[in-house]
C-alpha cells in the first residue's frame, strides 16, 4: 500500500513537471488573494482536497486552506451553520437539507466493487449472487464456481459512505449477515481482503490494484471507464456544497477543482473528473 | 483539596452528560436498544450483543490470566534461580508500558495468519485472537499488584513457617494465599477492568461482526469498538445514539468494578 502511495505520489510529482506552463495559469487565479479557506466532510474526498491544497499553497503562501474529515454528516451540518466554508459530501444533499441554502458542486465519481483475493478462481459475481453472499445463503465459494472453501464475509462500519452505496444500490437495501468482519477503512479492507483466500469484501474502485482482485459484475468491469459511461451501476457522486453561492477564495478553489489540473488530481486520487455544471 | 473538589465534580459532570443523553435512547421504544439485532439499514439498534461480546472477553481473558499471574507470582517467590526472577519482574514491567495497538498490529501479522491458514479457523478475526492479546495486556497489570501483596507478606511470614516445618510450596498456599485472598480478588477485579475497557486491541482483531459470538473462533464486537465504529455517523441518528448506550453501560460497569474492588481493599 506504501508503494502505491508513493508510486502515486511521484506519478503526481512527474505530471506536474510536464504541464508545469499550465499550472502557471490555473493558479493564477490565487496570485492576489489571501486568506483562509476551511474544509471538511467526506472522507473520500481528502486526497483531492490535499493534493488541491498543496499545489494551491504552494503557488502563494498567503493562502491558508485547512482540511478536516468527519463524514458526510458533519460536512453538511458545518456548512449550515457556516463553520467551514466548504461541506464534502459522499452523497447528494436531502431535501431538507438543501433548504438550509446549500449548493452543491458534483465534481467526481466514485464506484464501490466487490474485491477477492488474486488466487480466487472466481471471475464474475450476479447482482444476486452477491446479495446472496452478504445475506449469508451462500456461504461456500463452490457454490459461485471457486474452491471448496468457506466464505469469509468483510463489511465497512457503520459511518462509511462506501457502505451506504454498496448497501442501496448493490445490495438493495438487504440485510447484511451478522458474522461479516467489519474493517473501519478502504485501506483497511484491501490489506483484511489480501491477506486472505477465502475473503470477499468491497472498496472504492480507485483502491483496486494488483493485491486484490475485482471479479465483474453482472460481465461488467469495474474499472474508471465504466463508472465514468454510467454502464457499471454502482456508483455515486462526490460533491462540495458551500453555504449561499461561493465568492473570492471560495469560488476561486472550486473552479481550481474543475480545471484540467484540478481533473488530473482526482484521477490520480482514483476517482473520475466531471466537468462543471454549465 | 480543591483539586480533588474538581475532580470530583467533573466525573460527576461526565455521569450527569451520560445519562442525559442517553435517557432518550433507552426511553423510546422504536430503538429497541436492548436487542440482540444490529441492522442500521432495517432500523435495528440493539446492541446486546455487544454488551455479551465485551462480558465473553473480559471473563474469559481474566480467568486465563488471573491462573497465569498467580504461577508467575509463586515462581517469583519459591524459584531458587533469583537471576531468572530479576528477569521475569523487568519483562512484566517492561509489558506494562507496552501500548496495545503494538499487540494488535503484531497479533494482525503473527497471530491472525496462523489462525487463518496454519489453523483453518476462520478468517482469523475472532474472540480468540482478542482474548490470547488481552491476556498479554492484563497479564502484568495483575502480575505486578499480586507481587506487591505478597513479596512483603513472604519476607515476614516465610522463615516462621519454614520454623514450623512448612515447605515453601505449603506456605505459599497455606499461609499466604488464604492471607491476602481479599487483595487478590482485588487485583483481578482491576484487570477485568482493563480488559473491559480495552478498545483497540478487540477493533482490530475480533472482526467487529455484530453477531452474537457462539464460539471462541467466531468474531464478535465489544461495546468500546462499537463506540470507535461508529462515533464518526451523522449525529443524531439512532445509530449514533447507540454511542451514548454503550458508553453508560460501560461507565457503569468500570464504576461498579471499581468501588467492589476498592472496598474489598479497603477493608484489609
Amino acid at each position: 500500500m506504501m508503494w502505491k502511495t508513493c508510486s502515486v505520489r511521484l506519478m503526481a510529482i512527474f505530471t506536474l513537471l510536464i504541464s508545469s506552463p499550465l499550472i502557471a495559469d490555473e493558479l493564477s487565479a490565487f496570485d492576489k488573494m489571501s486568506g483562509q479557506l476551511n474544509i471538511a466532510g467526506g472522507t473520500a474526498h481528502i486526497p483531492v482536497m490535499k493534493k488541491a491544497a498543496r499545489n494551491i499553497m504552494g503557488h502563494n503562501p498567503n493562502i491558508r486552506i485547512t482540511i478536516a474529515g468527519g463524514g458526510s454528516g458533519v460536512g453538511v451540518q458545518q456548512v449550515a451553520n457556516g463553520l467551514v466554508d466548504i461541506g464534502n459530501t459522499g452523497r447528494a444533499l436531502k431535501n431538507k437539507e438543501m433548504n438550509l441554502g446549500l449548493n452543491s458542486f458534483a465534481f467526481a465519481i466514485d464506484g464501490v466493487a466487490v474485491i477477492i483475493h488474486p488466487e480466487n478462481p472466481v471471475n464474475d459475481l450476479s447482482q444476486q449472487q452477491i446479495i446472496a453472499i452478504y445475506q449469508g445463503k451462500i456461504t461456500n465459494w463452490q457454490e459461485v464456481g471457486g474452491h471448496d472453501r468457506q466464505i469469509h464475509l468483510f463489511s465497512r462500519d457503520e459511518a462509511s459512505g462506501t457502505r451506504s452505496v454498496f448497501s442501496k444500490k448493490l445490495l438493495k437495501g438487504a440485510p447484511l449477515a451478522g458474522n461479516a468482519n467489519i474493517v473501519p477503512s478502504n485501506g483497511a479492507m484491501k490489506t483484511a481482503v489480501s491477506q486472505d483466500v477465502a475473503a470477499i469484501g468491497y472498496s472504492s474502485v480507485g483502491y483496486i490494484d494488483e493485491m486484490v482482485k475485482a471479479p465483474t459484475y453482472n460481465q461488467i468491469k469495474p474499472s474508471q471507464e465504466a463508472c465514468a459511461s454510467g454502464e457499471y451501476p454502482v456508483v455515486r457522486r462526490l460533491y462540495m456544497n458551500t453555504k449561499g453561492a461561493p465568492n473570492g477564495l471560495t469560488q476561486a478553489f472550486i473552479d481550481y477543482i474543475y480545471s484540467k489540473q484540478g481533473a488530473q488530481l482526482i484521477q490520480a486520487s482514483g476517482y473520475i473528473a466531471l466537468d462543471a455544471k454549465p | 483539596m480543591i483539586l480533588v473538589v474538581i475532580s470530583g465534580l467533573m466525573l460527576f459532570a461526565v455521569f450527569c452528560f451520560l445519562i442525559w443523553f442517553s435517557l432518550p435512547v433507552f426511553l423510546t421504544e422504536t430503538s429497541l436498544v436492548f436487542s440482540l439485532q444490529w441492522q442500521p439499514e432495517q432500523g435495528h439498534f440493539g446492541i446486546l450483543a455487544m454488551v455479551f461480546g465485551t462480558l465473553s472477553l473480559a471473563l474469559i481473558s481474566t480467568s486465563a490470566a488471573f491462573v497465569i499471574a498467580l504461577g508467575l507470582n509463586s515462581f517469583c517467590l519459591l524459584s531458587r534461580r533469583r537471576w531468572l526472577v530479576v528477569i521475569l519482574r523487568s519483562l512484566l514491567k517492561f509489558m506494562a508500558a507496552v501500548p496495545t495497538v503494538v499487540y494488535g498490529l503484531a497479533a494482525l501479522f503473527l497471530l491472525l495468519p496462523l489462525l487463518r491458514n496454519g489453523l483453518q479457523l476462520g478468517s482469523g478475526y475472532s474472540l480468540f485472537a482478542a482474548i490470547c492479546m488481552v491476556i498479554l495486556l492484563i497479564l502484568p497489570v495483575i502480575c505486578v499488584m499480586l507481587d506487591n501483596i505478597t513479596t512483603p507478606l513472604w519476607q515476614q511470614y516465610a522463615l516462621g513457617a519454614q520454623a514450623l516445618g512448612f515447605s515453601p510450596e505449603q506456605t505459599y498456599m497455606r499461609v499466604i494465599l488464604p492471607h491476602c485472598k481479599v487483595n487478590i480478588c482485588g487485583a483481578a477485579l482491576l484487570g477485568f477492568n482493563r480488559a473491559i475497557g480495552d478498545t483497540m486491541l478487540p477493533l482490530m482483531l475480533a472482526g467487529n461482526a455484530t453477531q452474537l459470538p457462539s464460539g471462541v473462533f467466531d468474531a464478535m464486537r465489544s461495546l468500546t469498538a462499537h463506540i470507535a465504529l461508529v462515533i464518526a455517523t451523522d449525529q443524531g441518528s439512532e445509530v449514533y445514539n447507540s454511542l451514548f448506550a454503550a458508553g453508560m453501560i460501560l461507565l457503569m460497569s468500570s464504576a461498579c468494578i471499581c468501588l467492589l474492588s476498592r472496598s474489598l481493599v479497603g477493608r484489609n
